[in-house]
């Protein structure tokens, strides 16, 4: 789009501001601007968000890499893959690095399978 | 391990037990003592930080008993050859100097890696950020530190496909400051906008846990637009957006840096346009730190071009506050930075800060009235506008499909050149997924929604709790991988350059030990185009290898060209093999005079022969021209033309202590004669 400078126009509104109030509304136009974006980052993940939970949780980047492609190609991200190698864990009662790697190998995914869709979770 | 003034840093001790390496500390390090005033030598400063314990000082600071003033600004280098070997002798340099921010370059093509690189692979125009190389680099850092005796922050960047494994890996591997902007993936990296929120909202959270300094991406609007100064209403724009978005996320103000350049350079009256821009923004932005970078947008291969711009941008900063000050390396128009010219940018910055002292204790800025008033309020409006208009059309993503973004229109002037970017393109587009009602991450520092109560009502406010802490608490849970490729790595580069280590061979490098890259700069009396090619042949005449001419300079189209040529050199000099005299003991000057004052001492002065020059002999003798006189030794000046019996019997009659003989040297051997018959009549009389 291309447009003239109209800013004389267009600040009518602002004119009788004082340098303070355009100061405030500038930051209430910066929250107005950024609350969606913070909104949908609550409420959704990626895969390198999901691979960082697993960072945290003691593993490698390959095992991470490996363990989130296994999540994502069985349509369970949703969960969190944290909370999958967490519930592998818990459910057939093994310590959580060894559940991960048994998924990094591609091992256990059924049992994964059976705990999110057997209505539990 | 303490590292020694005269010894070289140790990169195989560097090596050693890194998969045990822990930082010793966590998060940003501000410089101690600004805000008092101090006593430097025989000055009084009022912007100065505490000193460092150990440091080199600025060339002419031998006239000024040595001291080596640090500014209250924190000063960054950026470094980026390539080699993380490399990079940490030239941070060692560069901290020597007085950087203490010390910032490593991405390799090209990281930002689009999805996930983490390992081990120690070579990169292009920085290095691949590893969790090896990092913990190499603050190694060294931490030796480097303890040497200078300041605190050294460590920094890159958390951008891309991967950031929020890249932010816990700096998290844990104690990086102190980092680079974390969506808006620089939607607008440069063309990464999916959606991801590139999601993604940063994770990483932002990984940063504030670890206390480390963030710096937004903003200056890259400058480096992109084609009319760098016509962003400025948009710049803020992007400013309050990151600020605003990192403090939601729950970053502390404090640690939100605005990454701010000033816009424009000369022959542009550029003070006039970046001072009321700089001052609209530390306005807007008082809670926030300023991270004030210097104009790459208008850099030639001129290197002292270069430096007066940067110049110019540190009188901005003194003016108005910049908590950390960037610096441009002066080279950065015409390659990849060498190691001399970060240094010469960090010594720009330390110099110009030291000479500016005290500078707005003396002046004060017409901020109400005139021009300045009427700028600073119009580019505030200016922003206010451009927000207004983000909400009209339906928010961020709308705006940046819609080319608001990096317009070269004077905000609400538009050009139709912004660049624009789809919601449902770019890379990673596709890879976000909604949490479900059950989403859990048992983790500390953990973004947005996450189902703890499920399993443990107790554990909300420490989700790690339910795997009993995860590597933020317990670092011996982080797996640390060595090395992924053979024919790619540390251990192979370091046996290429083998002959260069801990041997008596030498070769010159600007990036890399052993590059033999040289630079030479030479006056062609030819036309620009003649001259380059002239100079080529010369380089190759010389033996250079990858002959190259990085810089011309037309003098006058036809008088000639100032060439600066690079090249490289194949052979070592052996230092074994070199004669070299030892060098002269040279008394200082305090103590010269301290003699002179208890072993008083006159002279008799003359110009001999037939010899009506003065000039040069008044300097060696007047004060005025830091002549011998300063010592206290007295002279008694006989003029020009005296001939040599004269000037012998003056010195017998008035019992001098030495004779001071001034003569032209000439084709014919007349000084040799002269000299001989002095030497001769003193002997015999």
């Amino acid at each position: 789009m291309k447009r003239e400078d109209d800013f004389q126009e267009r600040r009518k509104h602002l004119a009788n501001l004082s340098e303070t109030e355009l100061e405030e509304r500038f930051w209430k136009l910066a929250e107005k601007v950024v609350n969606p974006l913070v909104e949908l980052a609550e409420k959704n993940t990626t895969p390198s968000i999901e691979r960082s939970v697993l960072l945290r949780m003691g593993f490698s980047s390959l095992e991470a890499q490996s363990i989130v492609e296994g999540i994502i190609d069985r349509g369970l991200i949703g969960k969190g893959a944290g909370h999958i190698v967490y519930r592998l864990a818990r459910d057939r009662g093994m310590e959580i690095r060894e559940a991960g790697l048994k998924l990094a190998d591609g091992d256990m995914w059924d049992d994964v399978i059976a705990i999110f869709q057997g209505g539990e979770g | 391990m303490e590292l020694k003034p005269n010894k070289k840093l140790d990169i195989e001790y560097i090596l050693e037990d890194l998969d045990k390496y822990r930082p010793r500390r966590r998060g940003w390090t501000w410089r101690e003592g600004v805000d008092e005033k101090r006593q430097i030598g025989k000055f009084e400063y009022h912007d100065m930080s505490e000193p460092l314990q150990d440091s080199q000082p600025l060339p002419a600071a031998k006239y000024f008993d040595d001291i080596d003033p640090q500014s209250k600004s924190i000063i960054t280098t950026e470094i980026a050859s390539g080699r993380f070997e490399d990079d940490i002798r030239r941070m060692r340099m560069a901290a020597w100097h007085g950087a203490d921010h010390l910032m490593v370059i991405r390799t090209a093509g990281q930002s689009h890696f999805d996930g983490l690189i390992e081990g120690t692979p070579q990169g292009i125009g920085g290095i691949p950020i590893t969790r090896k190389q990092l913990r190499a680099q603050r190694k060294a850092l931490d030796l480097i530190e303890d040497e200078v005796g300041r605190p050294i922050n460590y920094h890159s960047y958390v951008s891309g496909v991967a950031g929020p494994e890249i932010a816990v890996m700096f998290a844990e591997e104690g990086v102190n400051g980092a680079h974390q902007d969506p808006q620089y993936n939607v607008l440069y990296r063309n990464i999916n906008m959606i991801r590139s929120f999601v993604d940063a909202a994770s990483a932002k959270k990984s940063l504030a846990w670890a206390d480390i300094a963030q710096i937004d991406g903003a200056h890259n609007a400058n480096a992109t637009a084609r009319e760098a100064w016509k962003v400025m209403p948009e710049l803020m724009v992007q400013h309050a957006i990151n600020s605003m978005f990192s403090v939601k996320v729950g970053m502390k103000k404090e640690n939100i840096c605005l990454s701010t350049v000033p816009p424009t350079a000369p022959p542009a009256p550029c003070m006039r346009l970046d001072l009321p821009y700089a001052i609209a923004l530390r306005e807007l932005f008082a809670e926030y730190k300023m991270r004030a970078q210097m104009n790459t947008k208008y850099m030639e291969s001129s290197a002292r071009e270069a430096t007066v711009t940067h110049v110019l941008n540190l009188l901005i900063s003194q003016l108005t506050r910049a908590e950390i000050q960037s610096t441009i390396t002066p080279d950065e128009g015409r390659n990849v930075p060498w190691h001399i010219y970060n240094i010469e940018a960090v010594d720009t910055a330390k110099q110009a800060f030291a000479g500016m002292d005290g500078l707005m204790d003396m002046l004060e800025i017409k901020r109400d009235s005139g021009e300045l008033a009427e700028k600073v309020r119009e580019l505030k409006e200016r922003a206010i506008l451009f927000m207004e208009e983000i909400l009209e059309v339906g928010g961020y993503f709308k705006a940046v499909e819609d080319g608001f973004f990096v317009d070269s229109g004077y905000y609400p002037e538009r050009n139709g050149d912004g660049i624009s970017r789809k919601s449902d393109g770019g890379v990673g587009v596709g890879t976000v997924y909604e949490r479900d009602v059950d989403y859990m991450a048992p983790v500390t520092a953990h973004f947005g929604y996450n189902n703890i109560e499920q399993y443990d009502e107790d554990a909300i406010d420490d989700p790690a709790r339910l795997i009993g802490g995860c590597t933020f608490e317990d670092a011996d849970k982080i797996v640390y991988i060595d090395e992924l490729d053979e024919n790619d790595n540390i251990y192979l580069r370091l046996e290429e350059t083998k002959e260069l280590r801990g041997t008596s061979k030498l070769k010159p490098e600007m990036e890399w030990l052993g590059d033999g890259i040289i630079l030479i700069t030479l006056f062609l009396p030819a036309e620009e185009r003649v001259a380059e090619f002239a100079a080529l042949e010369i380089g190759r005449k010389l033996g250079l290898q990858d002959v190259e001419v990085i810089h011309r300079e037309i003098m006058q189209e036809a008088e000639g060209t100032r060439i600066e040529l690079r090249g490289r050199v194949d052979f070592t000099i052996d230092i074994d093999e070199l004669v070299i005299p030892p060098k002269p003991e040279v008394l200082t000057e305090d103590e010269i005079r301290e003699d002179i004052y208890t072993n008083p001492m006159m002279v008799v002065a003359a110009t001999i022969g037939e010899d009506e020059h003065s000039v040069g002999l008044r300097e060696i003798i007047d004060i005025k021209h830091d002549g011998i006189e300063k010592y206290g030794i007295e002279s008694n000046y006989l003029g020009t033309s005296i001939p040599v019996e004269k000037l012998v019997d003056a010195a017998i009659e008035l019992d001098a202590d030495a004779i001071l003989a001034s003569t032209i040297i000439s084709h014919d051997d007349i000084h040799y004669r002269n000299m001989k018959k002095l030497h001769e009549l003193c002997v015999e009389k």
